[in-house]
């Protein structure tokens, strides 16, 4: 069969630099990433481990996944999108035996990937930085652009991770690219430090960097955990010198950009040189808190701004502290196994016991003994025997069932539904053949696209939730919208009509639909249903490629990552 | 109601997919059954129970509203009136004030939970958050429960407007709260092709689903399926009329008040005349730790009086108040002592919620709250409490029990004990 997508216009870019990849990595890089998968200490480190936890629970794992659904899977989770028709198509054809350290290794670092990596990650962390809906208002101080830039510029150049947390941490500066003292890192706490004495900056830097939830303690002791209400304020302690102004365009009222600086702190007793905070305990009695780092180290007490940058010194305090490497190491391996060593992810604790606390404990090491290389850490996961396994849910390992409330043990892939910007991608950039605008364009049509599933509730923390949750809304949108019409359009240069000039047989371009969106052939029956498709559109074979990917489309399996 | 799924009475699978591909005659004629049910319709109508919920989120001050404390230092200036019930309430809501007579106070509310989102979870469902199961909300249970009483309903049975509700959990995707803005207008509902080439799509679509369900095992699997036939119901529904909430007069709408939640109200309204039986209406911004009074005076109880006394009012001139539970709740109250931004915080031991409606007593004030506020002096209630007498309320048995995912029977509402002075 012969595939010529590769000579048509509209898709070939990726699919011919990506053949030239192949060739120049296999060459180039051999002697460094080729039959290495299985020597990588890390990934040996993993294997063992829950191996190690099959064997306890006398269950034995899914078999091992097919290449066309684990090439799926490793696009979908680092690049953000399914691969095309030709990405998986050469992936598939290649013979090497070291081939998925190749594809992992090239999605992560050949140039042609930087761009929607950046992307991809950025939107995941914006997302959980400031909330889908951070920064799309016009009064907020956020800036979403500013974030997303800071964001980009950091995983294209794949900062290590303990400099991204502490940048976020400590980030001085104005809001919006453009601004004069641009540094979009400042994007995630100019929010939370205003209100309510920066509560919110307390909760959210504990929760997302350190895995500590500590929102409960503000008004009491933590019912489960080991952590006090005098904890809670020591910890915002290190948030009172902060403060996010708003700077006006020149002469007017209108609010241009804004600034978050460090400020001399008085304090609430009068003295900066000591300057405590009160709160208030149950009983109404009040009670006074300096900054304490949750470890119980102390740093000075001054809250004037040259004797004591209260946020930097949080910051190194917590690239000290072996909480963040855990957290991150449980939040990666819950975005690419589906589930986490904890539940939730970000509340860990002797109160909440991992389900493998000594491979948690290692890979943390190891994560800090590699510098926190990001990419790194996503090698080893994906590179490891758990990620690779079918989405089969066996009589061997029944009982590895987290959605029934048991503890994961990863003797399968966990079936998860893509994330909307996930489908949102596939559909642009694969789908549909076309991606086409600035970044600027391209980046507003998504977020208009984007702003339909989320849902607010009314709270000062701008608490959200998504209907984009395989719910109605997302079926009517899959079914009707804007986005599948594209998709499954027959304008010239669409993805189904390049596909129409393709292969030798209808069943070939059917064949074709199938393994771009589903990464696998269609089954008899599927093909004789396209069959008759074909005779109810008299014939139109355009028409019919549109109807059986349209089905595709809308199918679970095309929206889960499987 | 038919789908595209099932293969028609009388016909083969084969037959079936035959006629699909050649002619589309058959096709129509199977899939338009639905309004044979009709006939039955008006003997359904009389009996079925449905409920509103008002969803304050961000947690409202109740004793600024429902529990006033005149005189006291946590009392705060608003001065109490009268009412049609045994009760006062706030000077702020007069016009609610003529309602009381149809919804009765529950003012020994006393929970644990006052983070917004453990006390979301917590007042819908009636279970504390557990990280290993999701528990039904309000919404998913009151639908499923009641949903053979509407055999003829092809519109979501559970509704939110302009708010998120809280999910379906165990009960599955398909009773999750289908989710609109107080304008009624749903996207992408508009199918722009013919109906017979939809269905063969379906059917297309539905081969695919059922070889991957089984090839899985998975659950997520099984539910997306249910959740397709209901998009399909909806899109080809005549009854998606009920949220075209701008054929209401302009009199109508002027009396729930021209803003998102009067008009959400309205919305529900006929919502809850076309046989949906839960509709969820949020009115945020109640997070009120600054400026708590002149905000409540200024806009937010005007606008909360407004809708909601419109909305009982309607539904008792339109002889639905006795099938009908009103309820009014938020995550949690706000604290009696008033902080130094002249904000209250966040307070769960001993606060307010009303229902009415349905077979909930009106026009009383339940328990009693200590001269400040700030402890409950008779029975307290909890969310399992007051979940229990609405479900009583809706003539919903106290002994059904779900099955969760992992086989653990659970008591309807957590097992809370209705509370008698409103439903005994």
């Amino acid at each position: 069969m012969m595939w010529t997508f590769a000579n048509r216009s509209s898709l070939p870019i990726r699919g011919v630099g990506y053949l030239l990849c192949i060739v120049v990595s296999a060459t180039m890089s051999l002697s460094a990433a080729s039959a290495q998968q299985s020597q990588l200490p890390q990934v040996a480190l993993i294997n063992q481990q829950i191996e190690q936890g099959w064997a306890d629970y006398e269950i034995s794992p899914a078999k091992g996944a097919g290449d066309e659904v684990w090439c799926r899977r490793v696009y979908l989770d680092i690049l953000g999108r399914i691969p095309t028709l030709e990405e998986s198509k050469a992936f598939t054809s290649d013979r090497s035996k070291d081939k998925r350290t190749k594809l992992v290794r090239s999605l992560l670092y050949d140039d042609q990937y930087t761009e929607e990596y950046a992307n991809h990650w950025a939107t995941v962390w914006a997302n959980m930085l400031i909330g889908r809906g951070g920064g799309n208002d016009r009064r907020d101080l956020t800036s979403r652009d500013g974030l997303m830039k800071y964001l980009r510029d950091s995983f294209a150049s794949n900062k290590p991770y303990s400099s991204l947390v502490y940048e976020l941490v400590t980030a001085e500066g104005d809001t919006k690219p453009g601004s004069p003292n641009f540094n979009g890192a400042v994007n995630f706490l100019i929010g939370k430090v205003n209100e309510e004495d920066g509560t919110l900056a307390t909760s959210s830097v504990s929760r997302i960097f350190l895995g500590q939830q500590v929102q409960c303690t503000q008004c009491h002791n933590h019912p489960f955990n080991d952590w006090k209400q005098q904890k809670f304020w020591e910890f915002n302690s290190f948030f009172r010198q902060t403060r996010g102004l708003q700077r006006y365009v020149d002469g007017t009222r209108d609010i241009d950009y804004a600034e978050l600086v460090n400020e001399d702190f008085a304090g609430e007793g009068g003295d900066p040189e000591e300057a405590l905070i009160y709160y208030e305990l149950r009983n109404g009695y009040l009670s006074s808190a300096f900054p304490v780092f949750t470890d119980g180290t102390e740093i000075g007490r001054s809250g004037l701004v040259d004797q004591v940058k209260r946020r930097s010194e949080l910051g190194r305090l917590m690239l000290e502290s072996d909480a963040m490497d855990k957290m991150a190491v449980n939040r990666y391996w819950s975005m690419f196994l589906g589930h986490g060593f904890t539940r939730p992810i970000d509340d860990m604790g002797p109160h909440n016991i991992p389900t493998h606390p000594e491979l948690l404990d290692e890979l943390g090491k190891a994560f800090r003994g590699n510098s926190y290389d990001i990419k790194e850490l996503i090698l080893w996961i994906t590179l490891s025997k758990p990620y690779a396994l079918d989405s089969v849910l066996g009589t061997n390992n029944k009982i590895d069932d987290p959605s029934v409330g048991e503890s994961p043990k990863f003797s399968r892939f966990y079936l998860r539904q893509m994330s909307a910007e996930q489908l949102y991608h596939s559909m642009v950039t694969v789908a549909s053949g076309t991606a086409s605008g600035t970044y600027e364009d391209q980046e507003r049509k998504r977020r208009e696209w984007l702003r339909q599933f989320t849902v607010t509730f009314g709270t000062d923390e701008g608490d959200e939730a998504t209907t984009f949750n395989g719910s109605i809304p997302q079926a009517l949108m899959l079914f009707n919208g804007e986005l599948t019409k594209n998709a499954t359009s027959l304008k010239k240069g669409s993805f189904l009509d390049s596909l129409l000039s393709t292969g030798r047989t209808t069943t070939d371009r059917v064949n074709g639909l199938y393994l771009a969106g589903l990464g696998r052939k269609p089954t008899k029956k599927e093909l004789q249903l396209a069959g008759s498709l074909f005779r109810a559109r008299e014939g139109k074979e355009g028409e019919m490629l549109q109807d059986v990917w349209w089905a595709i489309l809308n199918s679970n399996e095309f929206i889960l990552q499987h | 109601m038919n789908s595209s799924w099932k293969t028609p009475q009388g016909m083969s699978r084969r037959h079936f997919m035959n006629h699909m591909a050649g002619s589309s005659a058959a096709l129509s004629a199977a899939m338009t059954l639905g309004s044979s049910i009709q006939a039955n319709a008006e003997e359904m109508r009389k009996k079925r129970k449905s409920a509103v919920m008002l969803w304050m989120g961000g947690g409202p001050p109740t004793i600024d509203i429902w529990d006033l404390k005149p005189g006291a230092v946590t009392g705060g200036p608003f001065k109490p009136i009268s009412t049609t019930g045994d009760m006062q309430i706030s000077e702020h809501m007069p016009l609610t004030a003529k309602q009381m007579h149809n919804l009765s106070i529950v003012r020994s509310m006393s929970t644990r939970e006052a983070d917004h989102n453990r006390g979301r979870y917590y007042m819908h469902t009636g279970f504390v958050p557990n990280p290993n199961i999701e528990h039904p909300s309000y919404g998913a249970v009151v639908a499923h429960e009641l949903m053979a009483q509407r055999p003829e309903l092809e519109i979501p049975p559970f509704v939110t407007v302009g708010g998120g509700s809280a999910g379906p959990g165990f009960l599955g995707m398909a009773w999750s709260p289908f989710s609109v803005t107080s304008n009624g207008r749903i996207r992408n509902l508009n199918m722009s092709m013919e109906d017979v080439r939809l269905r063969q799509r379906m059917a297309a679509l539905h081969e695919i689903e059922s070889g991957f369900a089984k090839r899985t095992r998975d659950l997520p699997a099984g539910e997306h399926g249910k959740v397709l036939k209901k998009t399909f119901d909806l899109m080809t529904s005549e009854q998606m009329e009920a949220f075209r909430v701008e054929k209401e007069d302009e009199k109508t709408k002027e009396r729930y008040g021209t803003n998102g939640f009067g008009q959400g109200c309205l919305l529900a309204r006929r919502l809850v005349e076309a046989g949906v039986p839960f509709i969820e209406v949020d009115l945020g911004g109640w997070d009120l730790h600054n400026n708590v009074h002149a905000t409540l005076a200024d806009t937010k109880l005007p606008q909360l009086d407004q809708a909601m006394s419109a909305l009982v009012e309607d539904l008792e001139q339109r002889e639905l108040i006795d099938d009908t539970a009103v309820i009014w709740m938020g995550e949690f109250g706000r604290t009696p002592r008033i902080n130094a931004n002249a904000g209250r915080d966040h307070w769960a031991r001993s606060w307010s919620c009303v229902v009415g409606g349905a077979g909930i007593k009106g026009g009383l004030a339940v328990g009693e709250t200590s001269s400040d506020g700030t402890r409950v002096e008779s029975q307290p209630y909890s969310a399992e409490d007051l979940m229990a007498t609405v479900v009583k309320g809706l003539d919903i048995s106290l002994e059904t029990t779900f099955m969760s995912k992992n086989r653990r029977p659970m008591k309807i509402a957590n097992g809370g004990k209705a509370i008698t002075e409103l439903v005994g």
